[in-house]
């Protein structure tokens, strides 16, 4: 049991590990993705006429959207790296059990998109002077609603891979069933920066780590059948 | 369950006994007349012969139509969830398309629902939408379904697709009730107005009944919609399958007769255009 569960803690790494390395390489995240994210705040400011007062007391929303579209983008290059022509059968030859490709997916992603909300933290910070505050309370937030984003998006974005019009079908698929995500992610940092009640942000955290370990089960155990069909 | 694969030209025997080859039947049409009129009826009732209601007066009478849609949008949900699994367990065809035709149906049925919600909301609360957590989790829920017949209508292989979409049915299924909950919680966080605490209209008689009948004509009209989707799915399912292998007799009918020394007539040509798998679509 205990020799099973390493194998698979191994797999797990051996295939986030793959993903990071092909997204070190290509930088298309760090050269593309994150100027975009950035991209957005500034276009938000545009449209709410970079009126301060605003900006800081919506930013939490707007931080949530950002990171959802650029996750959007995340997921789908993540899902295209395993449609490449012959992927599929290297890797049910390869003996990778289908969850732990699908685990070490998530965890790829989400990595990825933390380093990208550190930048748009901070970005948030100088272009719409939002104060930071409640930095537990954000990190956790960060930790648990981003293993939500990753989850979802990793499981249907690899759903969609190989459907017509993929670019558009992936958020259509993942913007409805991450509508909790996005509510309580959008709380808590409400809570975190203290524009309500801190102690109301808690249970936000709560309810995304339960939806984050929904999805991560969910697509744990749909994966297998995915790969079976592809 | 199995299709068995015509290597005959003609379309009309090449039906499997499994499936049905038409869309009508005598049970459709007696159903179709009862629907009639029973619609009639809930008609007449509904809007006439029916007391107004005690506290919302007149504006109760939108609910005849309202609760039934959104049952039969429910129960529909239900079964596409329940068509998921059975073609995730058993590779049931019948039920892929039994799965597809609930979720489509269920669309209209929540599309008519949000569509009476949002008329019923404008005479009683004098707005169209309001972002409570019922509607809200509702149209939630309509978008999440247009996402899985989206789903449907791009993929070519059949297998892939009622795989793929069956995961999509079942998550939808599962997380909704997730959706609502976590949106009932940020509306009674906000705690608006609490404008279903009106909605208690005390029932009774000619009232009740007219609200039985217009559930009993729902869950038929849903039934008689969803035997028709689901047989106009399965015949495309076999023009798909079969229209390859009809194209491929007529080819080699063809190539007999003219080995045979016989003149191809033009009817030969004209039976492998008239066969090409019509419902597929072309990306």
């Amino acid at each position: 049991m205990a020799k099973r569960l390493s194998l698979f803690a191994a797999a797990v790494r051996l295939v986030a590990g793959k993903d990071l390395r092909l997204e070190a390489r290509t930088r298309v995240g760090l050269a593309q993705v994150l100027p975009f994210a950035v991209l957005v705040l500034v276009v938000m400011a545009f449209a709410l006429d970079a009126e301060s007062e605003l900006l800081v007391r919506v930013s939490p929303g707007l931080f949530w959207v950002t990171v959802t579209f650029a996750a959007i983008l995340m997921v789908g290059r993540s899902a295209a790296l395993e449609i490449e022509p012959g992927v599929g059968d290297a890797l049910r030859l390869s003996g990778v059990s289908p969850s732990a490709l699908y685990l070490g997916k998530t965890i790829a992603v989400a990595l990825q998109l933390l380093v990208l909300e550190a930048v748009l933290v901070v970005a948030i910070a100088i272009l719409y002077r939002t104060p930071l505050a409640g930095w537990i309370l954000g990190a956790a937030t960060l930790l648990t609603a981003t293993a939500g984003i990753a989850a979802l998006g990793t499981l249907l974005a690899a759903l969609a891979s190989s459907a017509r019009g993929r670019e558009s079908l992936i958020p259509l698929l993942m913007l409805p069933v991450l509508a909790p995500v996005l509510i309580g992610a959008t709380r808590a940092t409400d809570a975190a920066l203290g524009t309500s009640d801190g102690r109301q942000g808690w249970p936000w955290v709560a309810l995304l780590a339960v939806f984050a370990l929904s999805y991560v089960t969910l697509g744990a155990l749909a994966y297998r059948p995915l790969m079976e069909d592809s | 369950m199995t299709t068995a694969h015509p290597t005959h030209a003609s379309e009309e025997e090449a039906s499997d006994s499994a499936g049905p080859t038409g869309t009508g039947s005598v049970a459709t049409r007696v159903l179709g007349l009862f629907i009639l009129v029973g619609g009639v009826l809930l008609a007449a009732l509904g809007l006439a012969l029916t007391d107004p209601d005690v506290q919302l007066g007149e504006r109760m009478r939108p609910i005849y139509v309202h609760v039934p849609t959104v049952s039969a949008a429910y129960v529909l949900f239900v079964l596409n969830a329940v068509g998921s699994a059975m073609w995730l367990w058993r590779k049931s065809r019948f039920w892929d398309q039994v799965a597809a035709a609930a979720a489509e149906v269920g669309l209209v049925f929540l599309g008519l629902t949000l569509l009476t919600g949002a008329f019923w909301g404008r005479i009683t609360w004098g707005v169209y939408w309001d972002w409570d957590a019922r509607l809200t989790s509702t149209l939630v829920m309509f978008l999440a379904y247009l996402g899985y017949v989206a789903l449907r209508g791009s993929m070519e292989d059949p297998a892939a697709r009622a795989t793929r979409s069956a995961v999509v049915g079942i998550s939808a299924a599962l997380l909704i009730p997730l959706v609502h909950k976590s949106v009932d919680w940020w509306r009674s966080y906000h705690q608006d107005r609490t404008l279903f605490g009106q909605l208690d209209p005390s029932i009774d008689g000619l009232q009740l009944f007219t609200l039985f009948l217009g559930l009993s004509l729902g869950m038929a009209l849903a039934a008689w919609l969803l035997i028709h989707r689901f047989r106009v799915g399965w015949l495309a399912m076999q023009a798909e399958e079969g229209g390859l292998d009809d194209a491929l007799a007529a080819r080699r009918a063809e190539a007999a007769s003219a080995a045979d020394g016989v003149e191809v007539e033009a009817g030969g040509v004209a039976d492998l255009v008239a066969a090409p798998p019509a419902e597929k679509e072309q990306p």
